[in-house]
């Protein structure tokens, strides 16, 4: 079969919408268009059927009610709505919440605003893994925390955290927990009742369905969540998210939802296999190599590798017909790297030198061949002219040298 | 990010590529930057000592693909030139040939202090040569 180029490998960052998507969606933008706040007339009732139908596909991916469901914009608002919703209900009770450094930045940046605004956050370090300690995570509680909210599978090196685990710490300790899914959902088996969580961000493109449309798993039971609404306005979603409800969006959110949870598991295993190969390829046709994060706890389609000596940017460029992310920020406007990658350790200029591959839905073997054979030649190519490699097979030990870094 | 032709052509056919031997007296070699801020770059000169021309000129990059673009062309633009010329080289006119955005004028002032870096190796050994060849011919005198 041939190869359609370029190749897509970056299903971290977004996700075709699946054509059964499409189709479920398409009725929605013309025959049926109402308002699904319309109470009064067959438009909005169909609309709002169409809604209900939807939010039932998506609580049955996570194992939730669909009463449970917010639709918002997408994770970035599901974030703000879950951190600063228990933030502004909750300050009575606390103003402490408990987060992590590999976060997302929708939830960092939150974080961040809410310290301005007076509450205390504990950033908690992770270990080489990736991984959270338990014990810092309890040790850092106190009688004001009001909030855990740790991912469930991060976006650029795929670890899975222990969240079982951290659900069992928060439901001892009464505090609520969040944890931002929208790497998991879909892909691998989440059930929100199980890991004893009680808010959980999604999003629909994520999962092959459409961008802009996401949503906020809210508990209404042992415990039942209360939320400070962010946007005011006509009471939408029990009163949590306020907006004309994008209509055809959560229709192809829930079909997305649907699709994903038939195939989950023969999907996962496909990718698993796909995966370990091209990891398995890559490390028969390249010597030092970096996988970063832990291969125990990570997304069956996930793989991020630094590949010492070589620049991240200058990978990318070499391998122009795969789309793929680094983790080396040379490319935006500031120069510093992933900040996922810095926090594992790994130093500075293995962060640099990273590629993170995003396998999915439309991925085959050919193109996973494809992407390692050009790597490999891209990468044996800018190692012969670089000085690092050059200097590291001349005995030199590289962290040690002293580079001469005056002015930059 | 958009490359401009002539930095997409550096990089996929960079000029003198290579190394020169470091311990010769007639070679200067420049290392710059840091692998932690993501661009380090060799760059060495070969002078000729009766012409004072840089008769070879060789580099190895650790960067992005304007980094090594840079650093390419300072290679083509010192061959041929007097150790003087070298130095007259400013980051600007790799910025100007390259047509490089803001966020990549780092990587041209990082091959003018490659160019620098190199050539006040080489005369700093040459300096040494001197000294040494004074200090052998005394004795005789």
């Amino acid at each position: 079969m041939a190869i359609k180029l370029p190749i897509y490998m970056d299903y971290h960052a977004t996700t075709p919408v699946d054509p059964r998507v499409v189709e479920a969606m398409v009725p929605y933008f013309t025959e049926h268009f109402g308002n699904a706040a319309s109470r009064n007339h067959p438009f909005g009732w169909e609309a709002e059927e169409a809604v209900e139908k939807a939010r039932k596909q998506v609580a049955d991916l996570i194992g939730a009610n669909a009463k449970e469901i917010v639709f918002t914009s997408g994770a970035t608002e599901s974030d703000n709505l879950a951190i600063k919703g228990v933030a502004g209900m909750y300050r009575e009770k606390g103003n402490h919440i408990i987060t992590a450094v590999t976060e997302h930045k929708a939830v960092i940046d939150t974080c961040k605003h809410l310290e301005k605004d007076g509450y205390r956050v504990t950033y908690l370090a992770v270990k080489k893994d990736g991984l959270i300690s338990l014990d810092e995570l309890k040790a850092a509680i106190t009688d004001k925390t009001i909030l855990i909210t740790i991912m469930a599978a991060n976006n650029e090196i795929g670890v899975i955290q222990p969240i079982a685990e951290i659900g069992a710490i928060a439901k001892e300790k009464g505090i609520l927990f969040h944890t931002d899914a929208v790497q998991i959902a879909g892909k691998v088996p989440f059930n929100v009742n199980e890991l004893n969580v009680h808010m959980a961000s999604l999003s629909a493109h994520k999962m092959y369905g459409p961008k802009g449309v996401g949503a906020l798993y809210v508990r209404r039971r042992n415990p039942r969540v209360l939320l400070a609404p962010i946007i005011d306005g006509g009471g939408h979603e029990r009163g949590m998210r306020s907006g004309t409800l994008n209509v055809p969006g959560i229709v192809g959110f829930g079909k997305a939802a649907e699709l994903c949870k038939q195939e989950m598991a023969t999907e996962s295993e496909r990718l698993r296999n796909l995966r370990d190969y091209l990891n398995d390829k890559l490390h028969k046709q390249l010597d030092e190599l970096y996988i970063n994060g832990s291969m125990d706890h990570r997304l069956p389609h996930n793989l991020n590798i630094s590949f010492a000596y070589v620049e991240g940017e200058s990978l990318l460029m070499g391998i122009n017909d795969v789309a793929v992310s680094s983790g080396s920020a040379c490319t935006s406007a500031s120069l510093e790297p992933s900040y996922v990658l810095k926090a594992l350790g790994a130093g500075d200029d293995l962060a640099h030198s990273s590629i993170r591959f995003g396998l999915g839905r439309w991925t085959t073997k050919e193109e996973v061949d494809y992407v390692a054979d050009k790597l490999t030649s891209v990468v044996s190519r800018l190692r012969d002219m670089s000085p690092l490699y050059e200097l590291a097979k001349e005995g030199v030990d590289l962290s040690t040298m002293v580079w001469q870094t005056e002015g930059h | 990010m958009a490359y401009s032709n002539k930095v997409i052509d550096h990089y996929e056919n960079p000029r003198n590529v290579g190394s020169l031997p470091k311990d010769d007296a007639n070679v200067g070699t420049g290392l710059v930057g840091a692998p932690e801020c993501g661009d380090v770059m060799k760059l060495q000169v070969k002078v000729n000592p009766a012409t004072g021309v840089i008769d070879d000129a060789k580099f190895k990059t650790f960067g992005c693909g304007s980094a090594i673009a840079s650093s390419s062309l300072a290679t083509e633009w010192l061959k041929g030139k007097t150790v003087d010329q070298a130095l007259a080289i400013k980051n600007t006119d790799i910025v100007n040939e390259l047509s490089l955005p803001p966020v990549k004028i780092h990587c041209s002032v990082l091959a003018e202090d490659a160019i620098k870096a190199a050539i006040a190796d080489y005369k700093k050994k040459q300096t040494a040569t001197t000294a040494s060849a004074a200090k052998e011919a005394q004795p005789t005198a």
